[in-house]
């Protein structure tokens, strides 16, 4: 059975819905990873599982039980859900071991349980001896481990997480992530977890949900998603490269057809129901190729993007297209180059 | 902010709050212009009439804009002044400076009048110590309009004060940057940036010394009083006084008048700033500081002088009225006594019991209200948005009405006995009591809102998602973290009432005397001594009751004690 379940639910806020009309179900002990622009409702949808907001329409279970629907409105304090907030929330005037007994105090624990699972908790997120500090006292990732360690004391069953990293610097986000991790083995909770950065949704998630304005776009596991995107914003949010018009010539029923790109004719993928005619094709970094010979269509070098181990390269078509491609070499074209490319992959977006 | 559901018990405890807001709030008021507009229970222009033809009415009304005005222009010049020189300069010690220009408005109006009279009075006790003696005959200096405007604008400068250096604080840095880069001399940019973006700043704080000026008793009733000058307040007390309830309606009506002064000025305020738009939008604040040089011992020197005159000089009289045996009596080695504070603490039964009526007013008020204030503001701030305007404005309104208007707001209302129980509280002092909670529940409610808003609301739904109810979270999160702003607020009721004359002047009864009724009634009796005894006692728990609350200060919301810089 699923863990959480949403059932049609929508929230509006005044006249715009923040939420519209979201179906999703989470397995027990899943990963999921809700990624989207800012603004997409994702926040929203972590607060109406939470149930700091109430849907206008639909239904939403913990389980087999619903928490909220028609008529059934269970308090965020009786749905016995963790929470790890943006800004953590660690309250500034207790300690951090005070922090992490607090869910065991309010269902009135016995006080050597409390110490012993405080201990166990703070040994799990690597902050023993850490209990008698106060919040002001910790560094950014330490104030992490604290949120974390009250989700565990907690015993949750399922644990929310409102972009957690946002707050943290670039090189200690990775880190993070593996702690995250971790406590997600540690914990065996379910584990919902709102993001705008694909890298971090693809890193740890089982799945990953697509949100753009109030609609989930595509679940699917991060290959897929970056495989397979099923429309041209889930290909644009989740992975790089460029969406380009092109004319499908001949579909093979088995996964593949022939595309007309650039004036070409490129194999690619599609799905097996794909139809010929025009169609939108997301060709991702990694599906061009720098070629010598005439096999390719000529592009002009706009922009190179040096990133350490890769370069991106931004070419532009005689049509206008700016493409990107990722070149492992060092032998790298300047901008303002003549080059001709091949497309050795790419994917035809479904139509609907 | 996002809606958020409320369990069942949170939402009685809301209610119930909402409903003890209304009662203390709303209620006298609308009682108060049903009264004016329709005694009878239907409309009837009557006694309006009555009241607006009459000329003594009408020369009352002109008294009080004429004085207002004045002294709405000191304050403005003063207040202004002092914040862009606090705000703006490297002058030394500001936290003094500040602390000490912002006593006449922590302490009672009527007391610094009594400090004022007794300074230059015919038998003022220090300027007889320095030999210095007024010819017999002459009228006292400050009686009449002039003094009163004086008086005015010393005790709101400190308003003013407080809203423009809030206005200096949020003053954008780039705007003045860009003037300083653009060759701009100090001088010139306080002229033609600085100044002209606090327009709105000024007009607010004006607005502020104009309502309570219209509404100040104190002052016209020691200064006016005795010199047959009439304002408003002083007109509807005489009348109460002189007539008792049968001019109830005439009284409210009147008070009605006072209040459409007040709501004018807020009207003619909010044309200012829709006129002009001066709004800025930038988070990048931090005031100039600008060196004064060579300017600053003697700008530092001039503000101490000032403040010796107008400060320290008048309580040192009063103190000086207060150890001599009689009035008329020098003041030396031989002389000085401390019989008239046995006399006013022990002795006299009135005096006594006005210091055990006011304490024990003021801390009932404080503690009632700041246990109301936690759960209220809590339910204000971290839950609905959309009702804090509403109850703020219903909180505001019995402090924003003159006293006077409050005060015969209770009587209508506690006049006849309370359904149900059958007794009546007029002539108690617990109708005193109530027009306390009703008076002074902004000044508790503004510190914890102001401290809630100041928490990210993400605390409170941890503690949520930990499955801790309303009770427990209040306990155990929010009260913790509120508390030094709340018992602040405690403070600060406790200050404005104990120094409070305007509400009980109105309320009080023979056993129910407050201290500024009493001081009130010895200075119109002639005693000066004992009066000048009185109102030193009451500095002196005032200053103490402002050495409590900066204990708490480091730990106290922001902008919640005024005097802290």
């Amino acid at each position: 059975m699923a863990a959480v379940t949403l059932d049609s639910v929508t929230k509006r806020f005044g006249s715009s819905a923040a939420i519209d009309d979201v179906s999703l179900a989470v397995a027990e002990g899943e990963f999921l990873a809700v990624l989207g622009p800012s603004g997409c409702g994702k926040s929203t949808l972590l607060r109406l599982i939470a149930g700091f907001e109430k849907p206008d329409k639909g239904t939403i279970r913990l389980g087999a039980n619903v928490v909220s629907g028609p008529g059934i409105d269970i308090a965020p304090e009786d749905r016995h859900i963790g929470m790890v907030f943006q800004s953590y929330a660690l309250w500034p005037h207790m300690t951090v071991a005070e922090n992490i007994s607090y869910p065991m105090r309010v269902r009135n624990a016995q006080p050597s349980d409390v110490a012993r699972e405080v201990g166990v908790a703070l040994a799990a997120v690597g902050m023993e001896g850490m209990g008698e500090r106060r919040p002001a006292e910790l560094s950014g990732g330490q104030r992490q481990r604290v949120a974390l360690a009250r989700c565990l004391t907690m015993r949750a069953r399922v644990v929310l997480l409102d972009e957690p990293l946002a707050n943290l610097d670039a090189h200690l986000r990775a880190r993070m992530l593996a702690e995250i991790a971790s406590f997600r083995s540690l914990s065996h909770a379910t584990l919902i977890y709102v993001t705008h950065d694909q890298a971090e949704a693809f890193a740890v998630a089982d799945r990953v949900a697509v949100m753009e304005e109030g609609r989930v776009r595509q679940v699917a596991p991060p290959a897929v998603l970056y495989r397979t995107p099923s429309d041209s914003v889930v290909s644009r949010f989740a992975g790089g490269g460029a969406v380009v018009q092109g004319e499908i010539t001949a579909t093979f029923g088995n996964g593949h057809a022939t595309a007309a790109l650039f004036g070409k004719t490129w194999r690619v993928r599609a799905a097996p129901a794909q139809a010929v005619g025009p169609a939108e094709i997301c060709i991702r970094p990694e599906d061009l190729r720098i070629v010598s010979d005439g096999s390719g269509f000529g592009a002009t070098v706009a922009r190179v993007l040096y990133q350490g181990g890769r370069t991106v390269i931004e070419a532009t078509s005689p049509q206008g297209t700016t493409l990107s491609l990722s070149l492992s070499s060092t032998d790298v074209p300047a901008p303002g180059t003549a080059v001709h490319l091949a497309v050795i992959d790419g994917w035809v977006i479904p139509q609907h | 902010m996002l809606w958020i559901p409320a369990s069942r018990g949170e939402r009685v405890a809301f209610g119930a709050l909402l409903a003890i807001v209304a009662l203390l709030a709303v209620v006298p008021i609308a009682r108060l212009i049903q009264e004016a507009v329709a005694p009878g229970g239907s409309f009837d222009a009557a006694i309006l009439e009555r009241v607006i033809t009459n000329p003594a009415v009408w020369r009352a009304a002109r008294n009080t804009l004429g004085v207002s005005v004045g002294g709405v222009v000191l304050a403005l010049v003063l207040g202004g002044a002092f914040a862009l020189l606090v705000t703006l300069t490297n002058v030394r010690s500001k936290k003094l400076l500040v602390f000490c220009f912002m006593l006449p408005l922590m302490i009672a109006p009527q007391v610094t009048a009594l400090a004022w009279i007794d300074l230059f009075g015919r038998n003022s006790t220090l300027l007889g110590a320095l030999g210095i003696v007024r010819p017999p005959g002459t009228r006292h200096p400050l009686y009449g309009p002039e003094g009163i405007i004086l008086l005015l604008g010393i005790e709101y400068a400190p308003v003013v004060f407080l809203t423009v250096r809030a206005g200096l604080r949020a003053l954008p840095r780039d705007l003045v940057e860009s003037a300083q880069s653009a060759g701009a001399k100090p001088w010139r940019i306080v002229a033609t940036v600085v100044l002209p973006l606090m327009m709105p700043a000024f007009a607010a704080g004006g607005m502020l010394a104009f309502i309570g000026s219209i509404g100040n008793f104190g002052v016209p009733a020691f200064l006016g009083i005795p010199a047959g000058f009439t304002v408003l307040v002083t007109l509807i007390y005489q009348r109460l006084a002189g007539f008792g309830n049968g001019v109830l309606s005439e009284v409210a009506a009147l008070s009605l008048l006072l209040a459409a002064f007040a709501l004018g000025s807020l009207a003619i305020n909010g044309w200012l700033a829709r006129r002009r738009d001066v709004r800025v939008t930038t988070w990048m604040t931090a005031a100039p500081q600008w060196s004064l040089g060579r300017w600053r011992r003697p700008v530092e020197v001039a503000c101490w002088s000032a403040f010796a005159v107008a400060l320290i000089l008048p309580f040192l009289a009063l103190l000086a009225t207060a150890l001599v045996p009689a009035i008329g009596v020098p003041l030396d080695a031989g002389t000085v006594t401390l019989a008239n504070f046995h006399f006013v603490l022990l002795d006299y039964a009135a005096t006594r019991r006005a210091f055990i009526n006011s304490a024990s007013l003021s801390a009932t008020a404080a503690m009632v209200l700041v246990f109301l204030s936690v759960p209220l503001g809590y339910s204000l701030v971290v839950r609905r948005a959309a009702v804090l305007r509403a109850v703020t404005f219903a909180a505001e309104l019995p402090y924003a009405v003159p006293g006077v208007v409050l005060a015969i707001a209770m009587i209508l209302c506690l006049l006849r006995p309370l359904p149900l129980l059958g007794f009546s509280l007029y002539s108690t002092i617990w109708i005193i009591l109530v027009a306390y909670l009703s008076r002074f529940l902004l000044l508790a409610l503004r510190p914890v809102t102001n401290a809630l808003q100041q928490i990210d609301p993400s605390l409170d739904e941890a503690a949520r998602m930990s499955g801790a109810r309303f009770t427990r979270r209040l306990a155990t999160v929010i009260l913790p973290l509120v508390a030094p702003s709340a018992l602040a607020g405690g403070v600060l009721v406790f200050l404005s009432a104990f120094n409070e004359l305007t509400v009980s002047a109105l309320l009080w009864s023979s056993g129910a005397e407050t201290v500024g009724v009493v001081l009130f009634s010895l200075e119109q009796a002639g005693d000066s001594v004992s009066a000048a005894a009185v109102a030193v006692v009451a500095v002196v728990v005032t200053l103490a009751m402002m050495m409590v609350a900066n204990a708490l200060a480091s730990r106290v919301a922001r902008g919640v004690l005024p005097w802290q810089p």
